[in-house]
């Protein structure tokens, strides 16, 4: 089983945003970066997955800067067997191109199983998953939180509206994680030390042109000042009163 | 004249309520564009009830498309029906909910047109012959404000932003389904219904979250108590990514960046801090109550009101006061 995993280099959830000279992106002066959370749950399964088939390998992708290599390495560390890394030079990226870019790469490599997390923690689209699958011509379940293979196919379960979806799919498919599903193992000596030998490549993106452009980028609003009371009886009448939400 | 496509949602051939804001905000922008005939679809099976809702949406035009094996959702089925539709209408922009729904549909049929998505938006734009839209990205600390090179125009709308409006009866026809059989891969085998008297985190009018404050998973029964004080189906109960990384509560729970994004009316956060993650996941509800022993707790800086004390004080009482002030 030939397993490839998507990740992507994020700010770290405990970030400050602040909007950049340019008006469109974020000033990244002072903001860690690391691999988008939901990624790890990908990597997780995916690593688990190779070692329950006990065959084949587990290829980790991602389309960004050179910085991205850090988190590649994690990746390796964790137990991945290859590394990725796809340079979109100067190339404005959107859920449409970066699909696309990361596609024709797959496409060039055996892909039984795709996994990719379920959305990314910057841009909050949660596109690339059901893109990639359309684009690859694979079936694809989103958000899972329950994964078991079973003879070719596997049984997810996801969280929609109010109740479980429970769905049955044969592979090759792309599979999205969602938090819940596993606990990402943390890389130890050995690991990391390993990952210092394996085959780390960087490619160039194919000139793909983004469907959408970044018009501006801008911050919400400041919450007015609040008030500090004393007990619930002020609280109460704050609802009441004021807010008129009781 | 361009035509404004909308794609509904039925769920178990029930219309769901995102539809009609769904309608509601392609009405807005057929205007904003200079006029437009909205076109709502609607793929499941027995959709007789769905055809009546959205004759009476607004939209001009209603396309169903109803087959047993719409019968459940599936992504790929889905997209490949409704993408067949919209091939023929031909249109300048297409709307969807950004529902569980929404989320998995929409990417695909975008793949498909071989056009842009907008995810998850709270406002949309046409300027200078150009359609756009703004979304909330990292959780809320940000918007972005992208607009359109490919055509079609897709967006798909977050809950609770539009209003869903009414209009006369529109001409509703039918559409054959055209699905391949090989596009049948991932099939729903089951829907597991939640408790019926928990509301979605998302559609709750209040949301009272619990944090590490509570001290152990044995006492969120304060919080469960004080959202039940509001009455049946008014508040969720909602938790913070410490509590839930701590195994207390499930992570359909969890508020903040790596969980939901709600914007309740009110929200009550109980022994919260406040850390950054958390607050882009609920900066945005109207009213903030936060109750928490740290008087420098960040969340204080969101809150419209505060007390500062410890939760297992204050929260029995305030839950006997919430059931005095609603049984009035």
């Amino acid at each position: 089983m030939e397993i490839v995993v998507c990740i992507k280099r994020v700010a770290a959830t405990d970030s400050v945003i602040k909007v950049g000279g340019d008006g469109k992106s974020i000033d990244t002066g002072g903001v860690e970066f690391d691999i988008n959370p939901y990624d790890e749950f990908a990597v997780e399964e995916a690593i688990k997955t190779k070692e329950t088939v006990g065959a084949g390998s587990v290829t980790v992708v991602t389309l960004g800067s050179e910085d991205s290599q850090k988190e590649l390495r994690t990746c390796l560390a964790m137990g991945a067997d290859k590394a990725v890394l796809i340079k979109p030079g100067d190339l404005e990226l959107d859920a449409a191109n970066t699909a696309k870019i990361v596609a024709e790469y797959v496409k060039s490599i055996p892909h039984d199983l795709v996994f990719c997390g379920k959305q990314a923690v910057d841009s909050d689209d949660s596109q690339f998953p059901a893109r990639l699958s359309q684009l690859l011509g694979m079936a694809c379940v989103t958000e899972v939180q329950t994964l078991e293979f079973a003879d070719g196919a596997f049984t997810a379960a996801r969280d929609i509206e109010g109740a479980r979806e429970v769905v049955h799919c044969p592979t090759p498919a792309v599979i999205s994680t969602n938090k819940g599903l596993n606990t990402p193992r943390r890389p130890n000596l050995k690991g990391i030390m390993a990952a210092k030998k394996k085959p780390l490549e960087m490619i160039d993106a194919a000139a793909i042109e983004p469907a959408t452009r970044v018009a501006e980028l801008t911050l919400p609003p400041a919450r007015p000042e609040g008030k500090i009371l004393d007990n619930v009886d002020d609280l109460v009448a704050a609802l009441k009163n004021d807010a008129k939400v009781l | 004249m361009s035509t404004i496509a909308v794609i509904a949602e039925a769920r178990a051939g029930q219309l769901k309520k995102v539809s009609l804001e769904a309608v509601g905000a392609a009405k807005e922008l057929a205007e904003t564009a200079g006029g437009g005939t909205v076109v709502a679809l609607v793929a499941g099976n027995g959709l007789d009830s769905a055809k009546q809702g959205l004759a009476a949406s607004g939209a001009d035009k209603v396309i169903a498309i109803e087959s047993g094996d719409l019968e459940n959702y599936s992504g790929s089925a889905y997209c490949e029906a409704i993408a067949t539709e919209l091939a023929k209408l031909a249109p300048a922009a297409v709307l969807a909910p950004a529902s569980a729904m929404g989320r998995d549909l929409a990417p695909r049929i975008a793949a498909k047109l071989d056009t842009g998505l907008v995810s998850d938006v709270t406002a949309l734009h046409f300027e200078d012959g150009k359609f756009g839209a703004t979304k909330p990205v990292f959780a809320g600390k940000a918007y972005k404000k992208s607009m359109f090179d490919a055509s079609p125009f897709m967006a798909t709308l977050r809950p609770n932003n539009w209003e869903p409006t009414s209009g006369d009866g529109a001409e509703v026809s039918d559409a054959p389904a055209s699905i391949s059989a090989d596009t049948l891969r991932a099939i729903v085998k089951e829907i597991v219904a939640g408790a019926s008297d928990r509301i979605p985190l998302q559609e709750a009018k209040v949301v009272v979250s619990g944090g590490r404050g509570l001290k152990g998973p044995e006492n969120f029964h304060l919080v469960e108590d004080l959202a039940a004080a509001f009455g049946p189906g008014v508040a969720a109960v909602g938790a913070s990514r410490a509590v839930v990384d701590a195994g207390w509560r499930e992570h359909r729970e969890q508020v903040g960046q790596t969980g939901k994004v709600v914007a309740p009316t009110l929200y009550i956060a109980v022994g919260i801090s406040g850390a950054i993650q958390h607050l882009a996941g609920m900066s945005t509800s109207r009213f903030i109550v936060a109750i928490n022993k740290d008087e420098n707790a960040p969340i204080f800086k969101v809150a419209d009101y505060g007390i500062v004390a410890d939760a297992f004080e204050v929260v029995p009482a305030l839950t006997e006061a919430i059931k005095a002030a609603v049984a009035h």
